[in-house]
């Protein structure tokens, strides 16, 4: 097979569960033009320089189109300033600097790790009435049952967005986070669908944010939202709407894969996972690995501003750039023995949270929930089994993770 | 080589780049004998923090040691300066008498402070230079004491660091240099100007341009007053002298090596050279103490006083110290520095010397937070940043691939590249051992080789 299609292969769900040996053909070219016109990155070396350069932008994402309704009044005047509305304030993850680094600042001052930590508490009650409701079962579904529903719960509770209201944004959500996937960008359908989302998330939370600055509650969405006492605010209206999105679609669609992954990767390594379970300070370090070995976001895609020369290829001017974060995971050039689940190595430098100045500004919230859950449900869940393996996936290549994953249990402690 | 019957291995300088030589011994499979010898009393300690965090008294003196990599079983032999070299019988002499033998030797003596001359006051109390642990000990005492007025002399990295942490404490300085703008020689004016702004808004009494003769001092023989060329006099009952470095090869002056105050000169590989030019098998030098010709800018004779270089050069001639004759790798490093001041993160790679255009590629001047690149002969040639550094490793990959100048276009976060003269000083008239109170080095680079040349 010609080399220049083997990212179609990658974005074929067919390859889901195992997309590694694409990934390992693909570093023998470390930059390689695929025959869309991408580019596509995947050696460690490669990225960890490319994510340095400045000729490299976030601001990729196609801009925002609404269907045309047949009103031309929507469709030629309201629709299209909306459009540019939402295209000028994309979120941050979808932003070059200056813009990025204003936004991304005044986030990180209230995404404080005593904030984050704060929340510690709160996540263990949560994991542990979630297990507690696993009582009782032999079978579970870890997706459904546990990991989907704790990192939901705690993104609400850090920004202050109800819980109950869950119902109503989480298919908005999962329509939004394809705003990752190669497929969606380029198919109208599927764009149209991420502006209604979009428009109906930002309705959504336009209001909370009224709400918000009506009556502050000690969360991080009045604290982003509270005029400053002097000054105009840190960000505007429109931002902050597109700001709060992010944070709350970030907020669990990764999540949630890196602890069905870690589930995943341990039962089927039962000897980590006994070790794990003898030992809960083993924690941060099958936390990294994972990140390295089953990194819950695969990619991610920029756009060359200029001609970029790297590793004795070239990359042209408005190409657009996929930086395969978890091939780079895997590259024996960087790790040894890379296919090799080693919980115990010590250089695991991995792009787990991507890297640069788009490093993922929850990272430390990922890790305090992976830890909390995975330690827990290692003591407590007696004799788990993989009940399919490999489990079905989510359709996304980026964001990859599994849709379900069926566990036999031998009851709960 | 290896037995341990054999003298083994013996390091002399017991300072980072000594320590990283060592442990890279150990990491490199050597298990034979290894000696460290140190003419301060001290483990090698971290020099950085001693200009900023220890004189603003957030870390103590004696909280810098260097933590350790490698199980190192080296026989430490600390407060014991070594004063021969005999090429010819493998020894080192040492100051108390003793004799040790040696199989191969790792020069890392790195470098002293350039002291005030004497006949110019330099023996008053209360002057002070800044190079070593203990030095930034008594300096912090004086510091605390409360000194009315603060004098230092040379607006280098250095003097500058130390300029910002008086001026932290709330003590008045006054800031010395002939030079048009602080830290001309590393960065040229174009870009020092911004550190000068720094020096104003910071209440720097800042005097570019100005020469001390002498210090005067009181009955009781501590500093009162400085006397400048220009005829003006400043009052202080504290001073820094901040003049840059002379390297530690004053043991070697009967040994044979091409060695004097600006260095001891080395090949690609780290190997000494003796005075006919040839290599010295068995005698390798890294860190500041090292001459070295450089590949990627012409294979110039250069001595690096950086930390990274300390590290990396260390570690290199450890590795071709235990590797046989035919592969003796050449070592080959892109210089780097960085510096904290006025609350100004300042990261640098390249060597600017030479430079004959600098454009601002990020950021702007005005708003102190930009990074700079520097052109010669249309190829870019270094870059520093100030709170700026994120781009700097795309910079120096095109620094290192001698990229054309600028060597960045279409980036994001770029308006619109602004460049100038970079406004290098010519370089100093000074051989190391010709010591001028007047000359100020807070650069990186000797400068001796082109000043013999001139």
């Amino acid at each position: 097979m010609p080399e220049d299609t083997l990212f179609a292969e990658v974005l074929d769900p067919a390859n889901r569960a195992d997309p590694y040996p694409i990934y390992a053909r693909l570093r023998e070219k470390p930059v390689s033009r695929q025959s869309d016109g991408s580019v596509v990155v995947s050696t460690h070396a490669a990225i960890r320089s490319l994510i340095f350069d400045p000729r490299l932008s976030s601001e990729d994402l196609p801009p925002s189109r609404r269907p045309r309704t047949g009103n031309p009044i929507k469709d030629w005047l309201l629709n299209p300033i909306k459009d540019r509305i939402v295209t000028a304030h994309r979120p941050l993850i979808f932003r070059d600097p200056p813009d990025h680094d204003t936004l991304r600042g005044v986030v990180m001052r209230e995404f404080s790790v005593t904030r984050v930590q704060a929340l510690r508490q709160r996540v263990e009650r949560d994991v542990d009435a979630l297990i507690e409701d696993c009582r009782g079962r032999d079978e579970i579904c870890l997706v459904e049952d546990f990991s989907y529903p704790l990192p939901v719960a705690v993104i609400c509770d850090m920004l202050g967005v109800p819980e109950k209201d869950e119902p109503q944004f989480q298919s908005w959500a999962s329509q939004l986070a394809t705003a990752l996937e190669p497929d969606t960008r380029h198919d109208e359908a599927s764009r149209h669908r991420t502006a209604a989302a979009f428009d109906a998330i930002s309705g959504y939370m336009r209001a909370l944010i009224r709400e918000k600055r009506r009556r502050p509650t000690p969360d991080l969405l009045s604290a982003l939202a509270a005029p400053p006492p002097n000054g105009k605010p840190a960000m505007g209206d429109f931002d902050l709407i597109s700001t709060a999105i992010l944070l709350l679609v970030a907020g669990h669609e990764t999540t949630v894969n890196l602890i069905t992954n870690g589930m995943l990767t341990l039962l089927r390594h039962p000897h980590e996972w006994d070790k794990l379970r003898a030992d809960p300070e083993r924690a941060p370090r099958v936390i990294e690995e994972l990140l390295r070995y089953e990194p819950p976001v695969h990619f991610r895609t920029r756009k060359a501003l200029g001609t970029i020369e790297i590793a004795g290829h070239t990359i042209p001017k408005g190409a657009p750039v996929i930086l395969l974060f978890a091939a780079a995971n895997r590259d024996p050039a960087r790790f040894a023995d890379p296919d090799r689940f080693d919980p115990d190595r010590d250089d695991v430098q991995h792009f787990g949270f991507g890297g640069g100045l788009h490093y993922c500004m929850g990272a430390p919230l990922a890790r305090i929930e992976t830890e909390i859950a995975l330690v827990a449900l290692s003591r407590r869940l007696v004799a788990p089994r993989l009940l399919s393996d490999p489990p079905p996936y989510r359709s996304g290549a980026s964001l990859r993770g599994p849709e379900q994953l069926g566990i036999g249990i031998g009851g709960v402690v | 080589m290896s037995g341990v019957d054999t003298p083994g291995m013996i390091v002399v300088g017991a300072s980072l780049a000594g320590l990283h030589g060592a442990e890279a011994l150990r990491l490199n499979g050597y298990r034979g004998r290894i000696t460290i010898v140190g003419d301060e009393p001290h483990r090698p300690y971290d020099r950085p923090p001693l200009s900023k965090h220890v004189l603003s008294g957030e870390l103590a003196a004696d909280a810098t040691e260097l933590p350790q990599r490698a199980d190192l079983d080296a026989r430490w032999m600390l407060g014991q300066a070594v004063i021969g070299l005999d090429r010819h019988a493998h020894t080192i002499g040492l100051a108390d008498g003793a004799v040790l033998a040696y199989d191969k030797l790792l020069v890392t003596t790195g470098a002293r402070a350039r002291p005030w001359p004497v006949e110019s006051g330099g023996t008053l109390g209360n002057i002070f230079t800044l190079r070593g642990r203990d030095d930034a000990a008594r300096l912090r005492a004086a510091l605390v004491a409360g000194p009315s007025r603060i004098l230092i002399v040379g607006a280098g990295l250095i003097g500058c660091e130390a300029a910002s942490c008086c001026r932290s404490l709330g003590l008045p300085v006054t800031l010395i240099d002939p030079n048009l703008t602080p830290l001309a020689r590393s960065l040229g004016t174009w870009v020092g100007g911004v550190i000068a702004d720094c020096l104003k808004d910071a209440g720097v009494t800042y005097r570019p341009n100005a020469q001390v003769l002498r210090f005067e001092g009181d009955a009781t023989g501590r500093v009162v007053r400085a006397h400048l060329a220009d005829e003006h006099v400043v009052e202080a009952d504290l001073v820094i002298v901040a003049l840059g470095a002379v390297r530690e090869t004053g043991w070697l002056k009967a040994a044979g090596l091409m060695a004097d105050a600006s260095g001891l000169t080395c090949d690609a590989a780290c190997r000494t050279l003796d005075a006919d030019g040839a290599p010295c098998p068995d005698i390798y030098a890294a860190g500041d103490v090292a001459r070295w010709p450089i590949s990627l800018y012409g294979d110039r004779l250069i001595s690096v006083e950086h930390w990274g270089n300390a590290v990396a050069q260390g570690g290199h001639a450890a590795r071709n110290m235990l590797a046989p004759a035919d592969d003796q790798r050449p070592y080959d490093h892109l210089p780097a520095f960085w510096s904290s001041q006025f609350g100004i993160n300042i990261k640098a790679v390249g060597l600017s010397e030479g430079a004959d255009t600098v454009a601002i590629v990020h950021g702007s001047r005005a708003s102190r937070r930009f990074l700079a690149v520097y052109g010669r002969e249309g190829r870019s040639i270094s870059a520093v940043s100030f709170d700026q550094a994120r781009w700097l490793p795309a910079y120096a990959e095109a620094i290192r691939i001698g990229g054309a100048f600028p060597p960045i276009r279409d980036a994001s976060d770029q308006d619109r590249i602004v460049s100038g003269l970079p406004g290098f000083p010519p370089p100093r008239r000074v051989s190391g051992s010709q010591v001028s109170g007047s000359q100020v080095s807070g650069s990186h680079v000797s400068r001796s080789d082109e000043a013999r040349h001139a």
